[in-house]
Formats: structure tokens, sequence, C-alpha cells
């Protein structure tokens, strides 16, 4: 243990040597406002293509939740050019794998192919970004299928369906409190001009992020990418994304989420908290250290009281994402021991945080996890796909390259004191739901 | 915009598949352990994966669960550390370390940097060498599983797997969830552990690889020091399984509005001569791809699903072919009505050319694309090794795949597909199906 420790402040000394930048990163601008990001990475003869766009399910208006999903699901049947299906069949007669995904605040597309068949993805890519034409039977087919996916993913699970009232109960006027695949009454409604008139304002060049990662140098990248996608025009009407932001917040909320298939109750509490904002994300780098802080594993501060000095609970986990347009979330979750009930375990939660507040970051802890920050950059390095990912969605959530590159060394900057200021800023009950699941026959709980 | 089909024409016959291209050193230790290594200096750590054989199948009678419990316990304290201590060492190190169990082999996976090589290893040694199983750890992890084991019972997917796996294996260890049962974990002690961890931890079954930073000399002096004073032997392997299920319809009560079917008959080993053509097969029928038969017939024609598919498993001592899908209660049976037609029309009239020529230009494109971190290609060669291949397999398993002919595809899908075969375990509210024989 002791031979440990030196080692690893010898470490700490060293470090430098390899802090160094995203230097297999390029990034560059089309004329038409695409914005484009290579990541070289040669060890494999493959390439991932993402044409990421900068809307998501926070940008629906009232009345159409799902809209953006299935639009993306839309996607894949036929354009002028293509038949229905044919864009998925010749990435896969390519030996190349292709899906896509809808977030809050972004929509992605991605093949992962042979690198020199980038110009085909590119150019089937660009086709479908002006012209998908789906028949009203797909409407209706694909319909089903989302309606499926929402059985499959949320109803079917009480976890997920807790998590959406809790989401709907913490945003009072934003649409991160609505969920992204839609409420069913609204989905059974979506119709060919929902989706249509959300494609024709949104899906346009000036509206994208392209990140290309693997063996491919951005010089291909570039003459590639003016060839398909720099002959179509820019959308004018597209401009800054306006939504509804969350007014101030004055209530502590509480919920009870009662389904016969819970087998395991637990308590959650979610906090409004500030996200990654260009320019500004100290506050978020204070909190992402946080959440390791509360949460982390085994040696996180609420586990050493509640699993392992008090054994209160089986599992305990702290949550905080900071790569967001608007406000987002910080979490708690709490799962209770046989024997303890979950107001029990939520008195001990709390108890152990107005501990947390009066005691303060322990050194020790901090320096190993800002020693794992340091060390998850070199792991990165392994995953092009990973560092794609990551350039991706901070550009469809409002930061800019400069922000990604200067998060690391942000991260090592946080001090104590600035985590201690974020906890007391953001761990207020009036901006806070807390949240109970549990079956309804359940003993001690919180209607007693 | 210009029709670009011609060009798209012209592209599809030229393709070849991106060639895998990995460089597989064997490293033999002094003290005669052997690993594969490729080694890959850009980033400085490593990729290390160990895999035991034998798995949670090496649970004593009435242990189940035991090996899946030792496995969670041995990151939970070791030699002079204790859970904490072990976790907060392992954090200042920013090594990773993880330690999981199937039913055939117990893995584990480690990633650490080369800074700290020696301290890492150290570590690791200490967990798989001297775990210390101290009871409150056991306790704590033993309240985890058994959250895990009672949300399982809740969890439709889980039902089904665990009816089926019931039915078709019985009293076998793969006729039971490796975790074990509320009753077989509850009644888990240290002595339990200790034994569960002598049955696996032996040099008789014994594989690794590692990719990255790290020389052949390097990697071996490593090899002795993690695991050369492990034991020659361990416990004997459990006898084959022998399959039981038979065709027919189980449906399980539960209150969802989504039904969740498994189903399935039996398989194809891994090692048959015709394991390759039974692959292409499923690619067309039921495999991962957009464009086989079911995805088309269920989810893209008729809207009734959001996935349906079918995969073979070949485990070490029993293979079966299995599937599943997950519709509304008032659309599950008409969707196992599809799933069964396209079944029969498979089994009986094969597949297309055409599709087997699509099929294999996907396995054989699809083959290359996984080859691409450190920890992939390290976790993919410890699986080679556990699967027998040879060490130059890699750049020639695509011309196995394409040395699979129509008339072996045709012959394996007249005997492998078994329509009258599959069993059908349902969980949910089903309109209109009812456990008992197959409906006509």
């Amino acid at each position: 243990m002791t031979a440990l420790r030196l080692a690893f402040a010898a470490l700490l000394a060293a470090w430098p040597a390899w802090a160094a930048a995203d230097d297999q990163v390029t990034t560059f601008a089309l004329d038409n406002g695409i914005q484009v990001v290579v990541v070289e990475d040669t060890r494999a003869p493959v390439v991932t293509h993402m044409l990421w766009y900068r809307v998501g399910s926070a940008d629906e208006a009232p009345g159409v939740s799902g809209v953006a999903h299935f639009l993306e699901h839309l996607m894949f049947k036929g354009t002028d050019e293509l038949a229905s299906g044919e864009f998925s069949s010749v990435v896969a007669a390519n030996g190349g794998r292709d899906n896509a995904f809808t977030s809050y605040d972004y929509t992605g597309y991605f093949q992962r192919v042979a690198s020199d068949r980038l110009g085909l993805m590119m150019q089937m890519e660009a086709d479908r970004m002006t012209d998908i034409a789906p028949t009203a039977a797909e409407i209706l087919s694909e319909r089903g299928v989302i309606l499926e996916e929402r059985a499959q993913r949320t109803d079917s699970d009480p976890a997920a369906l807790f998590r959406e009232q809790m989401s709907a109960a913490l945003y009072l006027n934003h649409g991160y409190g609505t969920p992204i695949i839609g409420w069913r009454h609204e989905m059974e409604e979506l119709d060919m001009e929902d989706v249509m008139s959300f494609y024709a304002e949104h899906y346009a060049p000036n509206n994208t992020v392209l990140v290309v990662a693997g063996d491919v140098t951005a010089d291909e990248v570039r003459a590639l990418a003016n060839e398909h996608y720099g002959v179509i025009p820019a959308n004018p009407a597209i401009t800054a994304r306006q939504r509804t932001q969350e007014p101030p917040q004055r209530a502590e909320r509480r919920l009870i989420f009662r389904d016969a298939r819970v087998a395991q109750e637990y308590v959650t509490r979610s906090y409004i908290a500030p996200e990654r904002d260009p320019g500004a994300q100290e506050k978020a780098a204070a909190l992402t250290i946080l959440a390791e802080i509360l949460g982390g594993g085994t040696t996180s501060f609420l586990a050493e009281k509640l699993q392992f000095d008090t054994q209160t609970v089986v599992y305990v986990g702290a949550w905080y994402r900071g790569m967001s347009l608007d406000d987002t979330s910080f979490s708690l979750v709490v799962l209770p021991a046989p024997g303890v009930t979950l107001e029990e375990a939520e008195a001990a939660m709390d108890t152990a945080l107005t501990e947390f507040m009066e005691t303060g970051v322990d050194a020790e802890q901090l320096d190993r996890i800002k020693m794992q920050l340091r060390a998850s950059q070199i792991y990165a390095r392994d995953s092009a796909d990973g560092v794609a990912r990551r350039y991706g969605s901070a550009l469809t959530s409002g930061l800019t390259v400069a922000d990604v590159q200067a998060w690391p060394g942000i991260l090592q900057a946080v001090t104590a004191e600035d985590i201690m200021q974020a906890a007391a800023e953001v761990l207020r009950p009036e901006s806070s739901v807390t949240g109970y699941l549990t079956t309804p026959e359940a003993e001690g709980g919180p209607t007693q | 915009m210009k029709r670009f089909s011609l060009a798209l024409f012209a592209v599809l016959t030229l393709a070849l598949p991106a060639r895998a291209d990995v460089d597989i050193v064997e490293v033999t230790s002094p003290g005669g352990i052997t690993a594969w290594l490729v080694q890959e200096p850009s980033i400085p750590f490593m990729a290390l994966d160990i895999r035991f054989r034998g798995g949670a199948s090496l649970d004593a009678l009435g242990k189940r669960g035991a090996t899946n419990l030792m496995t969670g316990l041995l990151e939970e304290g070791a030699a002079d550390m204790d859970a904490r201590a072990f976790a907060r060492v392992t954090e200042a190190l920013a090594a990773s370390f993880s330690y999981s169990v199937r039913d055939d082999s117990l893995s584990i996976s480690a990633r650490f940097l080369t800074e700290n090589r020696d301290e890492a290893v150290a570590l690791l040694r200490a967990s798989i060498k001297e775990p210390r199983f101290d009871q409150d750890a056991l306790t704590r992890v033993r309240d985890q599983v058994l959250s895990g084991i009672r949300s399982d019972a809740q969890d439709p997917n889980e039902i089904a797997t665990a009816a089926w796996r019931k039915m078709a294996f019985g009293t076998h260890p793969y006729g039971s969830a490796y975790e074990g049962s509320v009753e077989t974990v509850s009644a888990l002690t240290r002595e339990d552990m200790i034994e569960a961890h002598a049955n696996i931890f032996a040099k008789d079954r014994l594989y690794v690889a590692a990719a990255g930073d790290i020389t052949p000399e390097a990697l071996g002096a490593m090899l002795d020091t993690l695991l050369g004073d492990l034991p020659d032997t361990g416990a004997p392997m459990p006898e084959e399984a022998q399959l039981a299920i038979s065709g027919g319809v189980t449906v399980i009560p539960y209150p969802t509005p989504q039904s969740v079917a498994m189903f399935g008959h039996a398989g194809i080993d891994q090692d048959d001569d015709d394991f390759f053509a039974a692959r292409v097969l499923n690619q067309v029928l039921g495999g991962g791809s957009f464009e086989s038969r079911l995805t088309q017939e269920v989810r893209v024609e008729r809207g009734l699903t959001y996935g349906v598919y079918s995969f073979l498993v070949p485990r070490d001592l029993a293979a079966t072919y299995q599937g599943q899908v997950a519709s509304s209660n008032e659309t599950v049976a008409e969707a196992i009505e599809v799933i069964r037609d396209e079944w029969q029309k498979a089994a009986t009239e094969g597949v297309t050319e055409e599709e087997i020529a699509d099929a294999k230009t996907y396995m054989t494109g699809a083959y290359p694309l996984q080859f691409d971190s450190n920890s992939a290609i390290s976790r993919i060669m410890v699986g080679m090794q556990m699967l027998g291949l040879p060490i130059d397999y890699i750049p020639t398993r695509n011309e196995r795949v394409e040395a699979v002919t129509v008339d072996d595809v045709q012959r394996v899908a007249g005997y492998l597909l078994d329509p009258a075969g599959l069993h059908f375990v349902v969980v949910g509210q089903p309109v209109g199906l009812e456990s008992g024989p197959l409906p006509n």
C-alpha cells in the first residue's frame, strides 16, 4: 500500500509528458455550413461515418412528441433516388453496419464500413438529407414499429415509466420533460405532415456536424465531403435554436410510482443543474467530479456511509450529465437493504448529504478521481469511435471544438472549494424531485 | 439529383471486404504459460484478457450461484486489503479490472497504464490468487446478487428465458440461471466460495491474450508473476447437456402490455463442418441485419415489433438455435405465426442464391470491422483460443465463409430448421394463444 501510494505520487509529478490534446483530430467547415470533424486512426482499415443533426426531441413543437425519433426511423425508407430499405441493404451488401439514434438535443446517423466505401456512404447520406419520400403505408407500418419500441423499452419496464414521470416533474417548462420516444397518445396520431414539416424545418447542411473516424486523412474527407455534401445549399431559415426555458423552481416535488412488477424498490432524487456552456464549463466540471465523489463506486462518500458503515442500502449511485444544450440534472439513487424502508433509506441519504456538506472533500479521493480522469484520456484513444461520439454530441449540444479540447484541463483545475460551492448551489430541495419506485402493497411506504 | 443506381451496382460488384490484418504472436512464459499477443505501442497502456473454461457450470450440486458470487467477490478484498482498500488502490493506479462469469467460462478483462504496470499486475494477482472472501463483503455482495435475482423474476425477458432453459436442460447447470436462485444463493457460505475458487482457478483450463504496449519478453515474465503459482488442475468439466425440449407453446401469464416470446430448438456445434453454412442460413433468416427475412416480414412489412432475431447458441456442452420477439398482446400471435411460416418456408424451400450471396458479403465485410481497439483485439483473441482456432485463423476466416455453397446452405436448412420442433415460451397476456401443442 505504502509503496503504491509513493508510485502514485511520482506518477502525478511526471504527468504532463503525455497529457497532449486530441492530436488525432482535425476540424474544418464547408461553405454551406457543415461542420466537419475527422478523427484519424489507422490501426484497422475501417471508418465510421456519422452525420449529426442539431435537432432532437426537445426541439419538437407541443402536441407532436416523438416526431424527431419517428423521422429518424423514416430516414431508412425511400428517397427520390433510393428505394425503401435500399440504404441499409447497400450498407449491408458492402459489409457495413448502420444505425441511428435520437436524443433530446441531436439526431445522428452512422455507418461503419471498410474505409474505401466512405464516398458511397456520403453519397447516400447526402441524398436522404434533402428528399425522403415515405409512402402513406410506410407511415402506418413504421408508426406500429415505434409504438412497439415504446412498449418494449418503456411500457414493459416500470423503472422506465418511473424515469419518464420523474423527468416530467423535474422540468416545469422545458422539452426535456417530454420523453424522446414520445407520449403514446401523441405518437398514435403522428402523420405524414407532422414528419415532413419537421424534416423541412430542421434537415439542412447548415444544421449538421459531419464526423468521420478511422483509417482516413482529413484531406480525403474534405474532398469527399465537398463532392457529396458541399453541393447542397444551406437553408437560411435555420437560425439559432429557440427553446422555452425553465423558470426559477420554487417548490420541492415528490412522487410515488407504484407498479406490481417492481422487484427492487428504490429512492431517487433529481436536481436541476447547469450544463456545460461554451467558454464556461467550470461549474459543470465541478459537478462532474461531485457526482464521482458522492456516488462513483465503492469508494464514494455515499457508498462509504450507506453501504459500508451502516449497511442501509445495497447500492448507491450519483449521475450528472454535463453534455446538454439547456439546464440538465444531477441525480442520486439509493436501493434500500432488506428490511430498510424507502423512508429510512431517504433519511439516511439526507443525513449523509448533510454530513458531506459539513466535512467537505477528501483530498486523497479528489486526487484519485483526477488521476482516473487523466488516464481516461489515454484509454479514450483506444476507441476512435468514442472520440467521434464525444465531438458529435458536444458540437450538437452547443459546445465548440475549443470547449471539447479545454475540458480535460478544466476538470484538472477543479478545487475542493469549487466542488463544495457547486454542491451548495445545486443540491437545493426547491429545485428537486424525489421519487419512490415501489409496489402497490409495499409496507412501510411513504403513505403511512 | 441524378440517379446513381448504376454507380451503386458497379461498386457492389467490385467491392472486396477490408482485410483483417492482425499480427498475432504466441508467447510462452519461462514457466510454460502461453498467451497470444498483438504488440501495439502507440498508446501507453495494455489490455489483458484471461479466461478459465468451465465457468458457472462447475457449480457443485445444490450450490447454484456459487461461482457467480465468488467471481463478484474477487474485487472485494485481497491479500492485506479489504474491499475499500482494494478499490482505492485500483483507482489510484487508474487501472480497471472486470470479472465476469457465464455458463462456459470465467473472464477477467484488465487494462492498465504502461507506467504503473507492475503495481497493477501485483494488484490483479492478489485478486486472483489471494481473495479474502470476508464475511461482511460476502453478505453485501450476496444482497446485491439477490436484488438482481428478484428483479429478474419480474422481468418478462428473464422469465421467458428461464422457462425455456428449464424445459430444455432440466437439472443440468444449463437448465438454470448461473446467478442461482434466492434459496441457493441465500445458503452459500465462505467455504463454498473457497471451493468454487479452487474448482476453476487452474492452469488446465487457462487462456490468455494481450494487446497493447508490451513486448513478448515482458509479457512472458508477467504471465509467470500473475498466474505461475496457480494449481495445475481444477474440478472435472461437467457432462454434456441433453436437450429435452419439443415443439409447442408455453404461455406464462404476466401483467404487461407487450408479450415477449423466446423460441428455439436444437442447434449446431461450433466445430461442425456445416457451422459456417448454418451461420449464413441464420444471417438470411433472422441474423442481426435489417435485411433478414424475419425483420422484413415481422417488422418492416407488418409493423408488429421493434425487434425480431434468431441466433445460433453453440455452447461447450450443448448447441441450440434460438430466437426472440416482443409484440403487443393483441399482435404477438400473428408475429409468432409469421415466424413459424418463415421457418417452414426456409426449411422446405431453402433460401435464394442472391440472399446467400448478400449474407456472405455482409458477414465477410462485418468481420474486419471489429478489430478496432486493443481491448477488442485482446478479447477476440482469448475467445479464439477457447474455440481451439489456429493462430493464423483471422486472415483465413473470410475464405471459410466464401467457401460455403448454395447447396451447403440448402442442405443445412433441410436438417437444422425444424418448424415442428420450435417451442415458444410467451410471457404476457397474449390474445389467442394458449399453452399446448403448436397451433395448426
